[in-house]
């Protein structure tokens, strides 16, 4: 599928764009979001992607303020609805690339619902999450992936409910490329960033993104210790089952890098309507076929 | 009695551990938080004995509430703005199950675009889901408010939830002397719960069953009748409150210096204190104004409105939330009110205080002369000046 309005890649000289915002980031010094933005604009820049064909979707949290840090299009809509609005624009116009972005409270809590069904679908959009274990924006409750035990603003005597497990939950809920970043290295998330770009179907990039204000469990020390790479592992991305077996690994190691990746149809290949190319280049209105419908309106 | 320095969520929080709440269910928002986390340290400590359990939404918040108040439990939830509209669904299933919930509310403006700050968007566009509605104007009256809320959502006559709505900021996170009655006090006052119509363990009963057109209108009524008997049960629960704890708030409407008045002027929340001492400024200097402050929106005090415009010349109503087409959203429920009223004083629609615009003395000096001098003409937006400086975005 060719881009909507990208210029031939071929000729010319590189392009130099910049994906960079004039606002600056309201994040708190330190911050893991940092990482992220910047790993996000090093992907769209290896990837030569004009601004203009990107759109950046978020939620809310301070992780969901991403999008207006780049120079791309960008939507910030409601907690947790992130994922509707991404999926509209993609079948509106699939000829453009669609980055959703978000935090885990966001993503794996109030709008789990939406983001299952998106990759139930393998619709091809690139979601990436700012897992910071807790909810940064409204100070410092827990949020899904929370740690069991973990002490915070809404659990005085600690987390007592298991965590979602956000790899586990997209390998069983159908994405085809699944991976995991940390934002303390930024080379190897913006190239699963652009991986999960360039991958036809729908990509999860969940990422270790410490808040450095309200979580003092999952910091970037805890994650250092911790994270090793799974392209270092001798680690077969295209066996579900042995991505599931690294999925539930989450103690002294913790694997980062790319768990899964299939090639499926997605599901605008499957969407009659989208046949003929993106919908905004489509005619509008009722075509003359409909000989009975005709006759009525 | 013991007084302590709260804010407004602590008062919520005090208010609801005093009621000795049993089940608490709440999302965190931003200026909410903190009423919930104080709560959430009440359980955790063991001063309060009750059930706090989080959720992933406020829509499942309220679900829960409305759950564990169907099974008797004296319930307690709390949010703001988007959170409030997300629990829209639930807000009618609350109310049409007749389930006592009190919940407080942080008023606050809605998105897009996004903004924090007071505004009464969020709890207007709810007001005909069937909850009563009351509007503290300190934090002492939020912490009266929401121990009133409790015996009236209760009563075997009234059987509604209630909200209890306070400015965002100026209430929320602004510190004040407050009287904390006693635990003794507030027993004698709010004693546990009578549950009627409930699910009973050990004899099977549904709820929430499909019904025919005949049942369920006669279902609505019932729930309107409830909510008609509002204000006479309010003021018997008010009156006891005021004996054994010295403070009551005048009824649905208070008044203040409108004997003689010209022309008064209709607030609701932190508007009113600002109103009154501009009440008092213009009264000195020789103009006989006055102000009425609106305590309970829901359901609305179209009697004591009435009785209000009987008795002036020029009405006007200051709105934080407007309804399109029509003037303020108070305003327009003014109009409708006094329309049947044998003398219809000229009526002014203000609207003010949106997303957070501080309501002034000059401002509120603007209203009052513009009530006093121009002929009434639809709703009028005040302080549209753009910002001295661009805000951050953030
Ligand atoms: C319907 C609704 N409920 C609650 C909120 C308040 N809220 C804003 S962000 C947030 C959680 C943010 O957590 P997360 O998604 O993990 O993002 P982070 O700030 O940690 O990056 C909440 C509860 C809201 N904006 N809308
Ligand atoms: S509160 Fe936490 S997540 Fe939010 S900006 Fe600060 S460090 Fe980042
Ligand atoms: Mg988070």
């Amino acid at each position: 599928m060719s881009l909507a309005s990208a210029p031939p890649k071929t000729e010319g000289p590189a392009l130099k764009v910049v994906y960079k915002s004039t606002t600056k980031p309201t994040w708190c010094p330190g911050c893991g979001d940092y990482g992220v933005v910047a790993s996000v604009e090093r992907a769209l820049s290896s990837l030569q992607i004009p601004t203009h064909d990107v759109v950046v979707v978020s939620g809310i949290g301070c992780s969901s303020n991403l999008p207006h840090f780049l120079s791309s299009y960008g939507f910030h809509g409601l907690h947790g609805r992130a994922m509707p609005v991404a999926e509209g624009v993609k079948l509106a116009n699939h000829g453009l690339h669609v980055v959703v972005t978000g935090g885990d409270g966001d993503g794996w809590g109030i709008g789990l619902g939406h983001a299952l069904h998106a990759m139930r679908r393998n619709i091809d959009l690139t979601y990436v999450v700012m897992d910071n274990e807790i909810y940064g924006l409204t100070t410092g409750q827990a949020s899904p992936t929370s740690t069991m035990g973990q002490k915070t603003k809404s659990t005085p005597q600690g987390v007592i409910e298991e965590p979602v497990n956000p790899i586990a939950l997209a390998l069983s809920a159908g994405a085809t490329y699944v991976a995991r970043g940390f934002s303390g290295d930024p080379k190897q998330l913006s190239d699963l960033i652009a991986g999960g770009i360039k991958h036809h179907g729908f990509s999860l990039i969940d990422v270790f993104s410490p808040c450095v204000t309200y979580n003092h469990l999952n910091t970037f020390d805890f994650f250092r210790q911790r994270v090793y790479k799974l392209e270092n592992a001798q680690h077969d991305p295209t066996d579900l089952v042995k991505a599931f077996a690294k999925a539930q690994e989450f103690g002294p190691k913790i694997p980062t890098g790319l768990f899964y990746r299939a090639e499926k149809p997605t599901y605008e290949d499957l969407e009659p309507a989208l046949k003929e190319g993106p919908l905004v280049h489509q005619k509008a209105g009722i075509r003359g076929k409909d000989k009975v419908l005709d006759e009525f309106v | 009695m013991t007084r302590l320095v709260l804010s407004g969520n602590y008062a919520q929080s005090y208010a609801a551990r005093l009621a000795r709440v049993q089940v608490i269910s709440a999302y965190p928002i931003t200026p909410q938080t903190t009423i919930v986390e104080q709560l959430a340290k009440f359980v955790s400590s063991g001063e309060l004995p009750a059930q706090f359990i989080k959720v992933e939404s406020e829509h499942s918040a309220l679900q829960v509430c409305v759950s564990a108040a169907a099974l008797g439990a004296r319930t307690y939830t709390a949010t703001s703005s988007q959170g409030l509209l997300l629990m829209h669904e639930l807000l009618h299933w609350a109310s049409g199950m007749r389930t006592p919930i009190v919940m407080g509310v942080v008023s606050r403006s809605v998105g897009p675009p996004w903004s924090l700050d007071a505004d009464h968007t969020d709890t207007m566009s709810q007001r005909d889901t069937g909850w009563v509605q009351i509007y503290p104007e300190s934090n002492q009256e939020v912490l009266d408010s929401v121990l009133e809320a409790f015996r009236l959502a209760e009563d075997l006559a009234i059987r509604l939830p209630v909200m209890v709505a306070e400015d965002a900021f100026y209430l929320s996170h602004t510190v004040e002397p407050v009287e904390v009655p006693s635990q003794a006090q507030v027993d004698a006052f709010l004693p546990p719960r009578v549950p009627k119509g409930t699910l009973v363990p050990g004899k099977a009963t549904r709820l929430g069953s499909y019904v025919g057109p005949a049942d369920y209108v006669r279902f609505r009524r019932e729930q309107a009748r409830a909510m008609e008997r509002v204000p006479e049960t309010l003021a018997a629960i008010e009156e006891d409150y005021g004996r054994r704890m010295g403070r009551t708030y005048g009824g649905l409407v208070q008044e203040y210096r409108t004997e003689g008045a010209d022309a008064v002027l209709l607030t609701m929340g932190t508007a009113s204190t600002t109103a009154r001492a501009v009440v008092d400024e213009l009264r000195s200097e020789g103009k006989r104004v006055g102000l009425a402050r609106i305590r309970v929106f829901r359901p609305f005090p179209a009697k004591e409105v009435r009785d209000l415009a009987s008795r002036v010349d020029r009405l006007g109503v200051m709105d934080r939330s407007w309804t399109f087409g029509q003037m303020g959203s108070a305003a327009t429920e003014v109009a409708a009110a006094i329309q049947s009223s044998p003398r219809r004083p000229r009526l002014s629609s203000f609207l003010a205080g949106v997303g957070g615009r501080d309501v002034g003395t000059a401002l509120l000096r603007e209203m009052f002369r513009d009530l006093l001098s121009k002929e009434p003409s639809g709703l009028r937006w005040l302080d549209m000046d753009p910002p001295k400086e661009v805000p951050l975005h953030g």
